[in-house]
């Protein structure tokens, strides 16, 4: 549905985005992760055909964001929830919506089923007269929300759509995104936020001018280490931890009274282990498992290529 | 260009315009002042002086004529407010890249600001000439014995040059906010634009300028070929791209 390949866009000298090449496919929720500065907006507004592309192809449904007419037809397909909201101040929230509503070509009946639908699900329905500039953070980032979607766009981009939001704010717009998931709409979300893309993204890549890496949650996570388990004990004995080396051929780590293994097939090892330690005397308090986060991967990936 | 979709901008517009008072009552000021003002102007200056000859009634109806050139200067100077603020305001209110992501073209969106920032500002001067023509009929139908408006300098007036030179304004003032932040810098701009306008009632009230069909018509020319050069500039200045990457 989203597809670029070695799309690159320089600003002057000033590279921005460097050879990206990414297929989302239809239904599917792709987050862009990168620091400030990485290209994300940038990748964004040239699939939104907001700016061109100096090098490289960025189709949308087979489409070419770089042609003039295939750019309307794009742009009538896609909602986009820019980082600024940009609402009218001075207009109430349906003149807002009702006016980006008739852009698409809704017809009345249309403009009004739709708005009153969006304002239902977004609970801003005591607010459709109230202008927008009035409105809190949240409540402006959620008129933009139905804007974005008004017209029942196929593909949606969101860029950083939770930022600057309190967390009960944040919480309403990605469980709204989860809703449109359920949709089956096809999502491109622009965020730093790992735990918001780890929650909502069937993938993520990893941007910081050029594509650092790609792939699900589980893959990212996975590439940084495989499995660890964690056993506390009540007390490690020299015995305790040669038993376990024995056992997990040295891949062991002690830390104060937990025993830190890597582990290649946790449901195989473990047992293996635990026999391990209580053969050897020990006492075990707990036994978890160590995952590496979406975090500590972002951050080994961007520090490995800053 | 789809002439539907400007339109829905330029409706867009003149709601936002309605709720703008401060720039409502700007629009109004002027062509009430010339309007209403300037027909009393004669009208005391007449009472005073009183006219005795033929070469009094001749002059009187030359600095008439002269008087309606005050339209024109409205017509460029007027839009340079709603256009400097839905431009500047659209800039501060970043409300500018969600709409470029509508299925719009750049020349819609700029023909539906045009006519939103025309509108306002020629209705105001029409139905403001209305008033000075028959105030002016009112004070000089005794003196005449017969009504000097409507008649073709004023008609070609308000049809040509006064459009014309909105048009100026407003493409003047979309290529001057492109470039500045602040709605009053773009608005002191914009209103220089009064200038060379002065200067021609200055040169028309002396005799130099005839303020006459012919000399209208050349001057909405001249105005014409300068719209033409604008315009091309202001295409140019508004482009999705220059937009989300140049301006500031």
């Amino acid at each position: 549905m989203i597809d670029t390949e070695g799309l690159t866009r320089k600003f002057g000298d000033v590279t921005a985005v460097d050879g990206l090449s990414i297929h989302v496919k239809e239904g599917e929720v792709f987050g862009l992760l990168g620091p400030n500065g990485a290209g994300k907006t940038t990748t964004v507004r040239i699939l939104c055909c907001l700016i061109g592309k100096t090098g490289g192809e960025a189709r949308i449904a087979g489409l070419d964001t770089a042609d003039e007419a295939d750019s309307l037809k794009i742009r009538q397909m896609i909602g986009l929830l820019p980082e600024n909201v940009g609402l009218y101040d001075d207009l109430s929230v349906w003149q807002n919506l009702d006016f980006y509503a008739k852009l698409y070509g809704l017809g009345a009946r249309e403009r009004e089923e739709s708005i009153g639908r969006f304002l239902g699900m977004l609970d801003l329905r005591e607010k459709r007269d109230r202008p927008a500039g009035t409105l809190s953070k949240g409540m402006k980032q959620k008129v933009a929300i139905a804007r974005a979607l008004v017209h029942d766009p196929g593909v949606v981009f969101l860029d950083e759509p939770t930022a600057n939001l309190d967390p009960e704010a944040a919480k309403t717009v990605r469980d709204f995104i989860l809703e449109l998931k359920k949709e089956k709409r096809t999502i491109f979300l622009n965020t730093h936020n790992l735990d918001e893309a780890q929650k909502l993204c069937d993938r993520i890549g990893i941007l910081k001018t050029h594509l650092l890496r790609i792939g699900t949650p589980e893959e990212l996570r996975g590439s940084l280490w495989g499995s660890r388990t964690v056993i506390q004990l009540a007390e490690v004995t020299g015995s305790i931890v040669a038993a376990v080396q024995q056992q997990a051929q040295n891949r062991v780590v002690v830390e104060d009274r937990r025993l830190v293994i890597d582990v290649t097939d946790p449901e195989r090892e473990n047992p293996d282990l635990v026999q391990a330690v209580v053969g050897a005397g020990g006492r075990i308090q707990f036994v978890r498992e160590l995952a590496p986060t979406l975090e500590d991967v972002y951050l080994q990936i961007v520090r490995e290529n800053s | 260009m789809r002439l539907s979709v400007a339109w829905i901008i330029a409706s867009k517009e003149l709601s936002i315009f309605r709720k703008k008072k401060s720039i409502f009552y700007s629009v109004i000021i002027f062509p009430l002042f010339v309007s209403v003002g300037l027909p009393l102007l004669v009208h005391t200056l007449m009472a005073g002086s009183g006219i005795t000859s033929p070469n009094d009634i001749t002059a009187l109806l030359s600095v008439i004529n002269a008087f309606a050139f005050f339209f024109i200067i409205g017509a460029a100077t007027l839009p340079t407010a709603i256009a400097s603020y839905s431009i500047i305001g659209e800039k501060r209110e970043q409300s500018l890249e969600p709409l470029l992501a509508t299925p719009t073209t750049d020349g819609e969106i700029l023909l539906g600001k045009s006519i939103g920032a025309l509108l306002p500002p020629l209705v105001a001067i029409w139905i403001g000439s209305v008033i000075f023509m028959g105030l002016i009929d009112y004070f000089l139908f005794g003196e005449l014995g017969y009504l000097y408006y409507p008649n073709a300098v004023i008609t070609v007036n308000m049809l040509v040059p006064v459009p014309l030179a909105a048009l100026t304004a407003v493409e003047l003032s979309v290529i001057i906010s492109a470039r500045v932040n602040d709605v009053r810098t773009a608005q002191q701009l914009g209103s220089l634009i009064v200038l060379p306008f002065a200067l021609i009632y200055v040169l028309g009230e002396v005799g130099i300028i005839p303020i006459t069909v012919t000399g209208l018509l050349l001057l909405s020319l001249v105005l014409f070929i300068i719209d033409a050069a604008l315009f091309r500039l202001a295409i140019a200045t508004f482009s999705r791209e220059e937009i989300l990457t140049r301006w500031r």
